[in-house]
């Protein structure tokens, strides 16, 4: 699954754009916990899964044809 | 120009401006939020901000649909900037127009706290000693009635 990176995270981890070996179709939740699993530095940093440009919950499912972002809290303004 | 955009370049506000007025408002209210050198006894020398653009402007389109259910005959544009900016560059450009004043200044306010709260934008503080994401501070989404 193809994962897009921005802001504290993207400069954590180095890349903008992540590679995850999933399955093809999993749930946000499922996700969140393989990121974790594969990027330890990321412990305790927050994020929320955006799907095809929403905000999705845990029990979202995504595919991996979805456009997948990790989200950061925001701070725009 | 569009209604809801990420911009790299300065932002011109006139354009923001003269595009919501028309024959139906009788009040515009323009907010531009700017790059502040001082914080809390803190030295800003710079800031930097990035966006998930095409996420970015959807949202901002959202929260322009927010504001017309909430105030029915307001209009929304705004506008943010990304990249670097320098101390007093105009980082957002709110516009809402309106009938009647007070929905404009309302819808207004209402606008900057939404894009505080679920635009994926982010500012990164250059400090002379060090820089920063902000942001990651908070532990939470605002954004979960969504879905």
């Amino acid at each position: 699954m193809k994962v897009m990176l921005f802001a504290g995270l993207k400069e954590k981890i180095g890349e903008g754009r992540i590679v995850l070996d999933t399955p093809s179709s999993l749930t946000a939740g499922e996700l969140k916990k393989a990121i974790y699993m594969r990027y330890p530095a990321l412990e305790g940093d927050v994020f929320q899964v955006a799907c095809n440009e929403s905000f999705v919950k845990d029990g979202h499912i995504v595919d991996e044809n979805d456009e997948v972002a990790l989200i950061p809290p925001v701070s725009g303004g | 120009m569009k209604q809801f955009e990420v911009v790299e370049g300065p932002i011109d506000i006139h354009q923001y401006h003269e595009f919501a007025i028309n024959e139906k408002q009788g009040a515009v209210c323009m907010f531009t939020g700017h790059v502040r050198e001082w914080t809390k006894g803190t030295r800003t020398v710079h800031l930097e901000y990035e966006a998930y653009r095409p996420m970015a402007e959807r949202k901002m389109a959202q929260i322009g649909m927010e504001i017309s259910e909430r105030w029915p005959g307001v209009e929304t544009t705004i506008a943010h900037r990304v990249g670097k900016l320098e101390i007093s560059d105009i980082a957002v450009i709110i516009v809402t127009s309106a009938p009647h004043r007070k929905d404009s200044y309302r819808a207004n306010e209402y606008a900057i706290e939404r894009i505080k709260e679920i635009v994926p934008i982010w500012k990164k503080e250059i400090w002379e000693d060090g820089a920063e994401w902000m942001g990651d501070q908070r532990q939470y989404h605002p954004d979960l009635e969504e879905k």
